[in-house]
């Protein structure tokens, strides 16, 4: 599978917001769960959003995945402002140019893995043809190929997690978008998945922001950490990766 | 989403519910099962009706007079055309003309007198009419002792129950005492019967004195009235009235009609019609249109009335029914509908519940890049999936409710020594519109749901637990 590299070569940036806003409305009290963000990411790189329960790094990257839309402020992705989008192109947004992991692996209990992981080939509308190939690819790479048959549930939550990142792929994204995807595995099993992220970073050149609230895992991995508290960015740190991929041959051998 | 792939993925949704959503079917499938009966119902009897009618001959038959003929079958006269004395004679091109008309079967001329028999030296004075030989499928000969005409010049009489009860003395019964019609035949069939008759003879050659006086078209047109007898042989005896349409003037001998055409008896109208040039074309003062359907008969009346005759037909009648029975079916197609719409609320129901039970993998859908329109559509499939099966369901078990019901009530009608009868009439065309009824009664119920689905918001969707 060949994967769309970075961003295209005319934007040094994947993503670019400016004050960005986010405010909830609740009752008499307004929620400002992201308060005037202004940030930079360039394509290709590692960042990750770091911040306690409640400092709206979720909320952020939800307004980069197009899955919200800011009260203020606006969310440039490879020049197109969200902000500005119909809710049909930002589905299309969703679709074709970012790939999401979550927490609790979101995948779709009465599917099996390669129906999950083909769920959005079909929104793409993609030949029935092409998808079983392309969704055996995908597991492939994250090292699931023989379990395509099988049903999330008789998976464990690595494997679930990793069937998500195939997901999250599919599409062959420029930007992959991942809300604490370690947070429900131990840390044997999130190493083994930052890996993974790690390798799409470096070897697709996507372009990956990932919130977690662990800074540890944030120094492995990221080559950027950005601090957020109470909505507002409190810090923007560079960081040389720990765990850097030394030898991309030892990678296959390993999954 | 591609349509194959939204079905698929409507049926594992439909699967994973399996319980919820097949009760949800089985509401609909009854719902167009009661609006499967009903109509059905509602068509089976109008068809039951229409096979009646049709066979008595009312519906498919226009009487033509010549407007010189002033009975008017206790109508109003006609308004429109000639007046009576400048009008057409209704005679042998006439007839062949009304019988070259579409959708005309034949139109045979009327023939009837009233006459005296001899039976056993007996006198008996009735109406005689003719018969032409497509009579032979009329319902009123199918449970007729005996046999029809063996030719359309055989001389043979068929008689009405009546008359056979009265050449044997016997006093008509109604009721349980009412003489069957084998008892009355076993003595009748195979003996003969004499027809007096006048006989109207045309003096072609040979004018009487009194025509040198006349005009020369008057004179021309003067006949002679003969005493005739014929020898009948009693072939058949039926019971029932072969013509309930024309009330008091009903025959009950019945004659082959080129027999009785034949004998050229002296008409009534005969005697008005001196006035009408001479032509050795027979004259009728009546002719029967036979058409092939009822829905012609509007056409060929008015086709008729141009040429200058007189109809009548039954048609008013037949429209009264028609519209009798299409109000009818509408209230059935109404109470049928009751069940089918409580049915849409269980699909609102299904579909709503669904949504609280799936807002996961709504939002885990658009996360992925579903489109509003995406979501919606999955969910107009699953209720048009739902509507389908239950439609297919549904016409089949109002199909299976309509056997079992003509079964029983044929059951009934035989212990009441009553031919069997059907009932019930699933057309193909019911078929179809009901699983398309219930399909497009299902997307209307997966409005409010898939619009809902539509405008979750994935933000919430993914929080939820």
């Amino acid at each position: 599978m060949t994967l769309a590299s970075g961003s295209s070569p005319t934007s040094s940036f994947a993503i670019r917001t400016e004050d960005l806003c986010r405010h909830y409305r609740m009752g008499e009290t307004v929620i400002r769960a992201v308060d005037g963000i202004s940030l930079t990411v360039p394509a290709g790189e590692f960042v990750a959003l770091l911040g306690s329960s409640g400092s709206g790094k979720s909320s952020v990257l939800n307004l980069m995945a197009g899955l919200d839309r800011p009260t203020s402020g606006s969310v440039v992705v490879q020049g197109r402002n969200l902000a500005q989008l119909s809710r049909e192109e930002l589905a299309g947004y969703r679709l074709h140019t970012v790939g999401m992991v979550f927490q609790s692996f979101n995948l779709i209990a009465s599917m099996t893995l390669a129906e999950n992981v083909e769920l959005p080939l079909r929104f793409a509308e993609v030949d029935r043809s092409k998808r079983e190939g392309l969704a055996r690819e995908a597991l492939a790479r994250v090292g699931l190929q023989a379990r395509m048959k099988h049903r999330p549930s008789e998976l464990s939550g690595g494997e679930q997690q990793r069937a998500a990142l195939a997901r999250a792929l599919i599409n062959r994204p420029q930007l992959l978008l991942a809300d604490e995807p370690t947070g429900n595995l131990d840390s044997h099993t999130g190493t083994e998945i930052l890996n993974l992220v790690r390798d799409f970073n470096q070897q697709l050149g996507m372009t990956v922001v990932m919130v977690t609230h662990e800074r540890t895992l944030a120094e492995r991995y990221a080559g950027r950490m950005i601090f957020l508290a109470d909505g507002k960015m409190t810090g923007d740190e560079s960081n040389v990766p720990t765990n850097l991929l030394v030898n991309p041959a030892l990678q296959g051998a390993r999954s | 989403m591609k349509l194959p792939d939204l079905t698929e993925l409507a049926l594992r949704n439909l699967r994973e519910s399996l319980l919820r959503n097949s009760l949800t079917t089985i509401g609909i499938s009854v719902g167009v099962a009661s609006l499967v009966a009903m109509v059905s119902l509602g068509i089976g009897l109008q068809q039951l009706a229409n096979r009646r009618l049709m066979k008595s001959g009312l519906f498919d038959t226009v009487v033509v007079t010549s407007r010189r003929d002033l009975r008017n079958f206790g109508r109003e006269p006609e308004r429109g055309g000639p007046a009576p004395g400048e009008s057409r004679i209704l005679d042998e091109p006439a007839r062949q003309e009304v019988e070259r008309l579409p959708g005309v079967l034949e139109a045979t001329p009327d023939i009837r007198f009233i006459t005296e028999l001899r039976y056993e030296d007996k006198p008996h004075m009735t109406m005689v009419a003719a018969l032409p030989a497509s009579d032979r499928s009329h319902d009123a000969f199918q449970t007729m002792q005996g046999t029809f005409f063996t030719s359309e010049t055989a001389p043979e009489a068929i008689l009405q129950k009546s008359f056979a009860e009265e050449l044997l003395g016997k006093t008509p019964k109604t009721g349980v005492d009412e003489a069957k019609v084998a008892e009355l035949a076993a003595p009748l069939l195979g003996k003969e019967l004499i027809l007096r008759y006048a006989q109207r003879q045309t003096s072609a050659g040979q004018a009487p004195a009194t025509a040198a006086t006349l005009p020369d078209d008057l004179a021309s047109a003067a006949y002679s009235v003969v005493s005739r007898e014929q020898k009948l042989k009693i072939v058949g005896v039926a019971d029932l009235d072969p013509e309930s349409m024309r009330g008091p003037t009903r025959a009950r001998v019945f004659l082959p009609l080129k027999l009785a055409e034949s004998l050229h008896v002296m008409q009534p109208t005969d005697l008005r019609e001196i006035s009408r040039s001479a032509s050795d074309q027979a004259v009728y003062s009546s002719i029967n249109v036979r058409v092939k359907s009822p829905s012609h008969i509007q056409a060929i009346e008015d086709a008729i009335k141009k040429m200058g005759f007189n109809t009548f037909s039954i048609l008013d009648a037949s429209k009264s029914i028609s519209q009798f029975f299409g109000v009818l079916d509408m209230f059935l197609l109404i109470f049928g509908s009751l069940a089918l719409a409580v049915a849409s609320i269980g699909i609102v129901n299904t579909l709503v519940m669904a949504i609280l039970e799936r807002r996961r993998e709504i939002g885990i859908m658009k996360a992925l890049g579903a489109s509003d329109g995406d979501v919606k559509k999955l969910f107009f499939a699953e209720a048009g999936a739902m509507g389908i099966l239950g439609g297919i369901v549904g016409v089949a078990l109002g199909w299976a409710i309509g056997q079992v019901i003509n079964f029983g009530t044929n059951i009934y009608l035989r212990k009441q020594d009553f031919p069997p009868e059907h009932f019930w009439a699933v057309p193909w065309w019911l078929v179809g519109a009901a699983i398309v009824f219930a399909f497009i009664v299902s997307l209307v119920s997966g409005l409010y749901p898939a619009g809902r689905a539509a405008r979750l918001d994935p933000v919430q969707a993914l929080r939820y637990e």
